[in-house]
């Protein structure tokens, strides 16, 4: 039998706010154990946690920008069980009433375009964490992301692939980062996510049993891990067997999801509305406002590049890949004129210098300025592409501008023709031998003349311009 | 009866609770009278109302954005049993 996966994804996204959601603690990463806590944070009787409204605001900068209907009213719950990185013995959450719901993200697949909807997106502390002893029955805790910020956004079950699901997650992911809301560092745990996964019939409506698969921390991990539960699903089924409905953990080194038993029968929430926290409503003003503060989205300025700048879509996919990344190319097509030849520049050596560098656009010491100089200076004849070449690699080293660095090492193209006419008589005179041949119709000897008066001139000949004088030339008469 | 001694025994263990027998006995019967009264609540007509969450009509209690001091690692252990260093130390759990 044909199976079909269905694949629902939980991503939780660490809000980049300054302190935390419910106090004033510090939420910098990598600090000492238990240096940002406090009693608020710490679960002590008789304290009174109070919203960050920030956390509200980016919340609703990421349901407007999945397109999710923000609910008029919605409250805090308490998410209730018992472990030792959750000091109050219940994380604060939202249940019934979320902030946002039905929303949804369109993703590009091979095939085209499909629209993944969003279930809901909800506001919640994060929990602390758990440093296990290796030689002694201990586990050490350390509080300082108790209370961090998260959303949740929930996807519903419409991903049919372990590449799908690759897909949505990326898109997830740039919108965050697009939205400045969160880092997305996997690594640091900023940018999380779960999975659901059953397998049915092709063809049939009802859903199979499903398992949920967790501790995947990079988008390679998660398409690997449902490329795994989906064959292992797939294989209990077909060998006549139930998949069992439970919690399983990626295994990254054996590249395997194992069964974590035992903590079923601790799904049992009984969630509740926190009476610490009054309910928050969202009026119409404040979603208008918040909505102005959106900045263009990656998909809308894709879209924009292929329109505007006429360029290729994979460039426009690279060149959109980050906010920073865009605006450099947007200035250097501003002041250079020259849309491709600045997606050329920018996707080649540019990216090619910072990659080897592995660093960020912003940090880039050629500057769109000088980079849109360069383009100008190679469109006007100053400097010929294969000259550029050196002129970047100078620029990117000192960082100094395109001028400089050309006039600092004499590479202006030599367009002067007298100048030109006389090294291509010495050339001439220097290879009888070749222009024997040439005369006697080698035509393929002409690349060698061209080779050796760019040699001659230090590559600074302008190439048409030595052809044509080649051309004029070497025949005699 | 509202609630059997089973439901009474799986919401101790999920509190971490333990009760002997005599305890479950007398808790069910307590629990099951407060759950009783509270079919009371249920005699008031609430056609067309809002389900209210909070006893106070307040909305939007919100904080700014900004840091403010931490407890110092020392008073933020102070209450932890067996600390080690600047963590706390608990049995191991294996997930
Ligand atoms: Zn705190």
């Amino acid at each position: 039998m044909e199976y079909e996966p269905v694949i629902g994804l939980e991503v939780h996204a660490q809000m980049l706010t300054y302190s935390k959601i419910f106090c004033g603690c510090s939420t910098t990463f990598g600090e000492g154990p238990n240096s940002q806590t406090c009693p608020v944070c710490q679960g002590m009787p008789g304290v009174l946690p109070v919203l960050n409204k920030k956390v509200v605001e980016f919340a609703m900068k990421m349901s407007l920008a999945t397109s999710c209907r923000i609910n008029p009213e919605c409250v805090f719950a308490r998410k209730n069980y018992f472990y030792p990185d959750l000091p109050k013995g219940y994380q604060i959450s939202q249940y019934a009433l979320p902030l946002a719901e039905f929303g949804y993200v369109d993703i590009e697949l091979n095939g085209g375009n499909k629209r993944i909807g969003i279930t809901r997106i909800h506001m919640e502390e994060d929990a602390g964490k758990l440093v296990h002893d290796e030689h002694n029955p201990s586990s050490y805790v350390d509080l300082n992301r108790t209370g961090v910020p998260l959303i949740e956004i929930v996807s519903e079950p419409d991903i049919r692939s372990a590449e799908e699901a690759a897909a949505y997650l990326r898109r997830i992911h740039e919108i965050l980062v697009y939205l400045e809301v969160c880092d997305g560092n996997m690594e640091q745990g900023s940018f999380r996510c779960d999975a659901n996964v059953s397998l049915r019939p092709r063809g049939a409506e009802a859903f199979g049993i499903r398992a949920e698969l967790k501790n995947m921390n990079s988008f390679r991990n998660v398409q690997r891990a449902l490329e795994y539960e989906i064959k292992r699903q797939q294989y209990v089924l077909e060998g006549g067997g139930e998949v069992v409905q439970e919690t399983r953990l990626w295994d990254d080194t054996q590249g395997v999801t194992h069964s974590m038993r035992g903590k079923e029968e601790a799904h049992d929430y009984r969630y509740f509305p926190d009476p610490d926290l009054v309910p928050i409503q969202v009026s119409d003003a404040w979603i208008d406002e918040i909505r102005r503060t959106l900045p263009e989205l990656p998909l809308e300025k894709r879209e924009r590049f292929l329109r505007e700048y006429g360029i290729p879509a994979y460039d426009a996919g690279v060149l959109t890949a980050s906010r920073a990344l865009a605006d450099y190319y947007e200035a250097v097509v501003k002041l250079s004129g020259k849309p491709k030849a600045a997606s050329n520049w920018v996707m080649g050596d540019i990216l090619r210098f910072l990659n080897e560098d592995r660093r960020d656009i912003r940090d880039c010491p050629i500057s769109a300025e000088s980079l849109a100089e360069m383009i100008v200076l190679i469109e006007d004849g100053t400097i010929s592409g294969k000259i550029a070449k050196e002129v970047s690699e100078e620029m990117y080293r000192s960082g100094k501008p395109p001028r400089v660095v050309i006039e600092e090492k004499g590479l202006v193209q030599i367009t002067d023709e007298g100048a030109l006419e006389k090294t291509i008589e010495t050339v001439m005179a220097a290879n009888p031998a070749q222009l024997e041949q040439f005369r006697s119709g080698k035509d393929k000897v002409f690349g060698f003349f061209v080779g050796q008066v760019m040699k001659a001139t230090q590559g600074k000949a302008n190439p048409q311009l030595v052809n044509d004088l080649l051309k004029k030339m070497l025949p005699g008469t | 009866m509202k609630i059997t001694k089973d439901e009474v025994a799986h919401v101790a263990h999920l509190a971490r609770l333990e009760f002997d027998v005599e305890e479950t006995e007398k808790f069910t019967s307590q629990l099951n009278d407060i759950l009783l009264y509270m079919e009371k609540l249920n005699e008031a007509d609430t056609t067309g109302m809002e389900p209210m969450t909070h006893a106070i009509a307040q909305k939007n209690a919100f904080r700014e954005d900004a840091v403010l001091p931490s407890l110092p690692i020392r008073e933020a252990l102070s209450n932890a049993p067996d600390p080690k260093g600047e963590f706390f130390r608990v049995p191991k759990v294996i997930e």
